[in-house]
């Protein structure tokens, strides 16, 4: 096993300190003398965070290998930053047994670009009717934390109630994609001045917050852990916020694209800005960077929805929904949240790392950058720029909004248990 | 002219006016023995219809069928789009066929945008209606039959009635006359109004007979039958007494006023048999006009901003 001494690198943005990582830890902290062996690098300007981890990636194998691997998926993910990511249920088939999460847990062991955890799906086959074998997928060597039917809401009450319950014997949570099904029949953007004038199915907010305050209130009634994914409105955040001010156990993650990009941007007809749940307003947009920034919203997470180019290039309503969003989402975040002083690096550390590796009960992740601790490591360089081109990215799919944009900051480096998936912004 | 028509919005005055002024010089067409020009000669207009629309297809086809140009009917059914084509290699099909204007009617709102704005195809677009976006040239042959009824736009009162949110005449209609300087009035129940509507350039109201009798212009929009089971009221027959035009309201409005409807129509549901085929019904009317207004919109997409007449005269000459 290698090690690699980083020379003047800042934790969390502070000030700049030597991080030697060896044997998969992180072996000292300070001002550190020359190491033998040790692969030394200028790390002056870079900011270390804790490897981030992504609750909700879409890595599509097995069954649409065509749009991504977890092989692709995963070298994304570490060119993002991400040395852990939580690869969502609604493959072909669905990851709703014991042997569908133990394949995608072991690709990603194989590949070894980042750590994978498999969600479970929250009822058989996502189809809202019947629980999954729940425990038999935690039990596995995959060892499910997370349970979820992103992409549908489990909708019927007394099955998130059951689930909710059921999840506690081994500490789960459930994860609920929130889109009450009859308030949303034919959406196909948010609901508003939008969709008025461009003729497009209105997509409710309160679609959304109908769910997230019924699921808080069964969350409460029946003692369990909430997760609520991707929330894209004002008033979630208010439900969310006010859940916290009960005691009650709910979280909840935002995308980057729902904290920067608005349903303006429809008027355009471009299917690659469809997305589940779409863009909302600005006054949605500003409730959600305010909500990250307090701590209401626990984690960023990239909703990474790989497609391929034939899914995205044609008529809106054809189109699927969904976007790139693992190699973009820390550039994102540095643009809306740190540039703009809303968020410190230390805020982001918690936010992309260390809140949703909690959620999720990923071990040996989202820790301190402390001697002893796993090192999972990223280094982000903050004063670079670079134009996003979708064909360069790792993903299969070039499905980004950020097409041609220029975002800031890059990622220089991401270190898996003390090895380099990533060095001098390339993988390794 | 610009390139592409599709979206009534995207019209000025001068715009919108040119197309009607010459609209009426084309219209003259129709009362010659040979009712064809030799102005689209060589060019290419093809009828890309992903919806069944008899009415709006066939008016297309005679509108460039009397300026001469060749026309390519395409009709999703029973063509390559029934085997799973997709929109973009339809239009490259088209390109390839050295289509000079593509005239689409699509189910889905923005399928003309796309069409033309995705780099598929470089001729030009015609948005023939898109999901429940919008019907341009529908308004402009209603705004061509009010201005031949009525006379100018300025202060004139158009009340347009019914199921407003899923109506892309509803919406091009706003929009062109409002650019025109109409007042507009949209009158529904609650429930088939758009969420946003508040901030379209018009006047919304629940009550239809507070707004008949100040109404130079009642437009019935069609209750399309799926919407009567789904919730957005209670009962045809509610319906039919709140929002139908029938012989009371009639008698209401002004002597002047006309009413006006893009078909096809439910007799006895939005409007009764008597106001329908009343002389102060332009529902006909409308129809022969859809062809003249088309005739322009083609002329003057694709053969310039000079005035129509000349070829007419020309051709007589």
């Amino acid at each position: 096993m290698s090690s690699f001494l980083l020379r003047g690198v800042r934790p969390l943005g502070g000030d700049p300190v030597d991080l030697l990582l060896s044997d998969g830890r992180i072996a000292d902290v300070g001002v550190v003398g020359s190491v033998a062996g040790a692969h030394t690098v200028d790390a002056d300007g870079l900011i270390a965070l804790p490897g981030l981890v992504d609750l909700h990636t879409h890595l599509r194998e097995p069954g649409r290998e065509d749009a991504e691997t977890v092989e692709t998926g995963t070298q994304a993910a570490a060119l993002g930053g991400f040395t852990a990511v939580h690869a969502m249920a609604n493959t072909s088939p669905v990851a709703d047994t014991a042997g569908v999460v133990e394949q995608v847990w072991r690709l990603g062991q194989q590949y070894g670009h980042a750590d994978v955890r498999p969600v479970g799906a929250v009822t058989v086959g996502i189809a809202g009717e019947q629980l999954a074998e729940l425990g038999a997928m935690a039990d596995c060597p995959a060892g499910v934390r997370v349970f979820s039917d992103d992409g549908h809401c489990v909708s019927d009450a007394v099955l998130m109630r059951r689930a909710l319950e059921y999840v506690k014997a081994f500490d789960g949570v459930i994860a609920q994609h929130a889109q009450e099904p009859r308030l949303t029949e034919g959406a196909q953007m948010n609901e508003g001045e939008m969709s008025a004038m461009l003729g497009l199915g209105g997509w409710p907010a309160v679609a959304e917050e109908a769910i997230i305050a019924r699921d808080c209130l069964l969350a409460a009634h029946v003692g369990s852990r909430l997760h609520v994914c991707h929330v894209s409105t004002a008033g979630s955040v208010e439900l969310i916020r006010w859940a916290k001010s009960k005691g009650w156990d709910v979280t909840a993650e935002v995308t980057p694209h729902h904290l920067l990009l608005t349903d303006d941007l429809v008027s355009s007809y471009d299917p690659i800005y469809k997305v589940n749940p779409p863009l909302r307003t600005a006054a949605d947009v500003e409730a959600l960077r305010a909500g990250l920034a307090d701590g209401t919203i626990d984690a960023v997470a990239t909703d990474h929805a790989p497609h391929p180019d034939e899914a995205k290039d044609c008529e809106w309503a054809a189109a699927a929904m969904g976007m790139l969003g693992l190699q973009t989402a820390l550039s994102v975040v540095q643009q809306v949240m740190v540039d703009t002083g809303l968020m410190s690096w230390a805020d982001v550390a918690d936010r992309m790392s260390t809140r949703p590796a909690r959620i999720g009960r990923v071990d040996g992740h989202g820790r301190g950058l402390e001697v002893g601790a796993p090192a999972n490591v990223t280094l982000v360089d903050p004063s670079t720029t670079w134009t996003v081109d979708p064909h360069a990215l790792a993903s299969k799919s070039s499905n980004t909004p950020y097409r041609r944009m220029t975002l800031p900051g890059s990622v220089y480096a991401t270190f898996l248990r003390g090895n380099a998936t990533v060095l001098d912004g390339k993988l390794a | 002219m610009k390139r592409h028509l599709l979206s009534a919005a995207d019209l000025s005055r001068d715009e919108a006016l040119l197309i009607l002024d010459t609209a009426e010089e084309l219209a003259r067409l129709a009362d010659r023995p040979i009712k064809k020009l030799p102005t689209l000669r060589g060019r290419t207009v093809v009828n890309l219809f992903y919806e069944d629309s008899t009415r709006t297809r066939t008016s297309f086809e005679a509108a460039a069928k009397r300026l001469s140009a060749d026309v390519i009917n395409f009709s999703a059914k029973g063509s390559s789009v029934s085997k799973g084509e997709s929109l973009k290699d339809t239009a490259l099909t088209l390109e390839a066929m050295g289509t000079d204007a593509v005239v689409v009617r699509h189910s889905a709102s923005g399928a003309p945008h796309r069409l033309a704005t995705s780099g598929w195809i470089r001729g030009s677009v015609v948005n023939a209606g898109d999901g429940t976006h919008e019907h341009p040239t529908q308004a402009l042959l209603d705004a061509f039959t009010m201005r031949r009824r009525l006379g100018s736009f300025d202060g004139r009162r158009v009340t347009i009635v019914g199921d407003i949110l899923h109506s892309r005449v509803a919406r091009s209609n706003v929009r062109l006359l409002h650019t025109l300087g109409a007042q507009v009035t949209l009158v529904a129940p609650p429930t088939l109004l758009p969420v946003g509507v508040q901030t379209w350039p018009c006047a919304v109201s629940y009550d239809l007979d507070a707004e008949v009798a100040k109404s130079d212009v009642v437009m019935m929009l069609r209750v399309q039958h799926e919407r009567m089971n789904a919730a957005f009221f209670p009962s045809a027959r509610e319906y039919s007494r709140r929002y139908g035009l029938d012989g009371r309201r009639f008698a209401a409005m002004p002597e002047h006023a006309i009413v006006m409807h893009p078909g096809p129509m439910n007799r006895g549901m939005e409007i009764t048999a008597e106001v329908a085929d009343s002389p102060r019904s332009t529902i006909v009317e409308q129809v022969t006009n859809g062809v003249s207004v088309r005739m322009a919109v083609l002329y003057l997409l694709l053969s310039g901003s000079e005035s129509a007449i000349g070829s007419i005269e020309g051709e007589s000459a």
